[in-house]
């Protein structure tokens, strides 16, 4: 099953490949893995998407709370969570049917155009995992030029927490 | 007074308490050697090689449970320390390694001598630091001993840029360090303890299993009285052996790859296991599959990630495991329950009956040296008291199987990476910490040569190591692996042109004996242990093509063990209680 893992952790240089070498080291799946200082700049926070059995999934919990750096750590997907990613986009738009068509698509997605040419569109899209690959998936891969996708960032709903 | 990062480390390590230092000088070291010969409370241990250097040191904390302390410089010094750093680390043995690095303004632009010691070591240690900033290098030692004796012990590298080493600034050892990120559980939940209790008295053929947590965490004792006090069967792992005394009747041996038939039928039959600081590994557990089917499991760990890591628990318990047995003991006087005398007493006909085979029995000759008479002789003439060390192979199983260890960090061998080389460097850390002990290293010579240049060490010193060489003119594992397993293809297991050992010993100052009959074993080893000024190295030339028995092969259960073929297999005559 996939898990949406969130981490607090020193902001150390280095901390960032601890958790890398413990995915590769162990064999584990990392499907993405974001990270950014935090308000308070010495601590970072990662959210790391990966997926395995239950017991997988336990060990690798286990094992990153052992990193000497992680300060806490959130298995978001046990409860109620929210999970964001933003992709930037390049979309042909060189005669006018596919323009109007992009432009159609990007609307009903909540895309925005955020820079245009006489050939090209690129669109910004926010949204979790499954709208993004709709939205790719509508677009069509010919009309497709370049995608970047930030990876997932999640945050619990309600009141739950991970602060320090 | 201001301090430069050099006379700071030096006396950081004394303010830590650290006896001694194993250690090789180098370029980017040298302002901490200078340092270090300015002063008389830290010893330096100068070793041959820097693999030498961390056995040592290992040794030496495997021995005396303090932290062993490494030295080495940049580049080639710490690449030649990553095998022993990764030996410490499957132990989970306390090791700080201090490490220079070239200065910080090179760091990056592949400077003489330049290795990313932070990244080589990063999947074998505890953790690492780099130290950039010298306020922060008396913190991050302290740190790193803090990390490296706390929690599952285990090394810690700091590594120090050579420039570090000679700016000043003021020395303040802090008294305790608090890492907000590091908080290891200490106590065991009490209603994990409760119910584990529960579960124990209740059990109708119990085993506990225990493995280098008891030594590690010094819990011995307590191991010992709760043992006692159930009337239970214990076993321990390799790591293990001297947590509970090997001649106490409650003991079943050593269980495993290995082990004793009973120990391992007992694992297999038990219906509640009792495992303390033991970590499932598969030369313990053999085919995932068959291991203990009928048992529920309770698990004592400091280590939150060894429990349900490779065999499901069904009571996991986070914590020191002292701690843990300690109040495990009060629970078990002050429970209502009792053990079920009658249940347990069949329990024990069975696991005498399982007993008698005698599963390490071996044919002795006139003729030709058994290496396990060797390893008996020399617990004889030791009365069980000696230090052991061994190296990788055959030797190692048969030192296990024949030393009765009595006593807690007496039997010191590389459990977890299983690494040839281990056993003399190991000694010398053993001998330094206890000088009037006696040390023997039981190895073969296979591995022996892979650190024999630490005999060198030993003359400067004055170590007076028994060097035990079982010398079977094989790599004797590889070849019982090929005999088993491969139809005698004996691929690149034969020690052709060896060298001749007495004149290797000689010539690095020792005294050399070759022992060829069975009749002069005694002799050469009283003459040996007797003399306490000077190592002996004893080639004993041993059967070619023993085996370690019993046996548990790739695949196979507890309960299918490969005996010595003339041993009768009980398992089919036996009934399950
Ligand atoms: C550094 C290292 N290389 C290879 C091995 C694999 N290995 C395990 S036991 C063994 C043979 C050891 O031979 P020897 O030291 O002569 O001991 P014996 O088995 O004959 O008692 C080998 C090669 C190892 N454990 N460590």
């Amino acid at each position: 099953m996939r898990h949406v893992i969130s981490i607090v952790m020193e902001n150390e240089p280095g901390a960032l490949s601890r958790v890398s070498g413990l995915f590769s080291a162990r064999g584990y799946n990392i499907e993405s893995l974001i990270v950014a200082p935090t308000e308070d700049h010495t601590l970072s926070r990662m959210t790391l998407v990966t997926s395995g059995s239950d017991s997988v999934i336990e060990q690798i919990t286990k094992q990153l709370n052992k990193l000497i750096e992680v300060v806490k750590l959130q298995d978001l997907t046990e409860n109620r969570f929210i999970e964001r990613e933003m992709m930037l986009i390049k979309v042909k738009a060189h005669e006018n049917t596919t323009r109007e068509e992009m432009m159609r698509l990007s609307e009903i997605f909540r895309g925005r155009i955020i820079d245009v040419t006489d050939t090209v569109y690129t669109i910004e899209l926010t949204g979790n995992s499954n709208k993004i690959d709709s939205f790719l998936e509508a677009l069509g891969e010919k009309n497709i030029i370049e995608v970047v996708r930030t990876g997932v960032s999640g945050i619990a709903r309600g009141n739950r927490s991970l602060k320090i | 007074m201001e301090l430069t990062g050099a006379e700071i480390t030096i006396r950081c390590l004394r303010d830590e308490g650290v006896e001694y230092i194993f250690g090789y000088p180098g370029g980017a070291a040298l302002h901490i050697y200078d340092a270090l010969h300015r002063q008389q409370e830290v010893m330096h241990i100068l070793v041959r090689h820097e693999q030498g250097a961390t056995h040592a040191a290992d040794g030496y904390a495997r021995s005396t449970g303090k932290p062993g302390v490494v030295l080495v410089t940049s580049g080639p010094g710490v690449t030649n320390t990553v095998t022993g750093i990764a030996t410490a680390y499957m132990d989970s043995i306390p090791m700080v390694v201090i490490t220079g690095q070239v200065p910080s303004n090179v760091i990056g632009q592949d400077a003489f001598q330049e290795v990313d010691t932070v990244g080589v070591t990063r999947p074998c240690v505890k953790h690492n630091f780099l130290v950039k900033d010298i306020t922060k290098l008396a913190e991050t030692i302290k740190k790193a001993f803090h990390i490296a004796t706390t929690g599952k012990p285990g090394p810690v590298v700091v590594d120090i840029p050579k420039d570090i080493t000679a700016q000043k600034t003021e020395y303040i050892y802090p008294d305790s360090v608090n890492i907000r990120s590091y908080q290891p559980t200490r106590r065991g939940h009490p209603k994990q303890i409760k119910k584990a209790v529960q579960a124990l008295l209740t059990a109708q053929r119990p085993v506990i299993y225990t493995g280098g947590g008891i030594i590690l965490g010094d819990a011995h004792e307590e191991l010992t009285e709760l043992v006692r006090l159930l009337g239970y069967p214990c076993t321990n792992t390799l790591m293990g052996l001297g947590g509970y005394p090997a001649t106490d009747p409650l003991f079943i041996g050593m269980l495993g790859m290995h082990g004793t038939y009973e120990s391992n039928m007992a694992m297999h039959d038990c219906d509640v296991l009792l495992a303390v600081g033991a970590r499932f590994d598969d030369r313990v557990t053999g085919e995932l599959a068959k291991f203990c089917p009928y048992a529920k499991i309770i698990h004592v760990d400091v280590d939150p990630s060894s429990i349900s890591k490779n065999v499901p628990a069904s009571i996991p318990v986070v914590g020191e495991a002292k701690l843990i047995l300690k109040e495990m003991i009060e629970s078990v006087k002050a429970s209502e329950l009792k053990p079920d005398d009658a249940a347990i007493k069949n329990w024990w006909q069975t696991i005498d009956k399982w007993r008698a085979l005698d599963s390490f029995g071996y044919d002795q000759s006139d003729e030709v040296i058994k290496p396990q008479y060797v390893v008996e002789k020399l617990y004889e003439l030791t009365q069980g008291d000696a230090f052991v060390t061994s190296d990788v192979g055959q030797h190692q199983m048969f030192a296990a199987q024949f030393y009765k260890f009595d006593y807690p960090r007496r039997w010191i061998n590389s459990g977890g990476l299983g690494t040839m080389g281990f056993g003399l460097p190991a000694a010398m850390g053993v001998q330094l910490a206890h000088p009037d002990a006696t040390v023997a290293t039981i190895t073969g010579e296979g591995s022996i040569v892979m650190c024999i240049q630490e005999l060198s060490t030993c003359l400067q010193y004055d170590l007076p190591i028994n060097v035990i060489n079982l010398n079977n003119r094989y790599l004797g594992m590889v070849r019982q692996w090929q005999e088993f397993f491969y139809e005698r293809r004996y691929s690149h297991s034969y020690m052709d042109a060896l060298p001749d050992f007495v004149k290797l010993a000689e010539s690095f100052g020792h005294v050399g004996l070759r022992i060829d009959k069975p009749g002069d074993v005694e002799d050469a080893l009283k003459q040996a242990i007797a003399d306490t000024g000077r190592l002996y190295f004893m080639d004993f030339v041993t059967d070619q093509t023993e085996n370690v028995y019993p046996m548990i092969a790739a695949g196979k259960g507890h309960h299918e063990m490969h005996l010595k073929p003339d041993k009768v297999d009980a398992h089919d005559q036996r009934e399950l209680a």
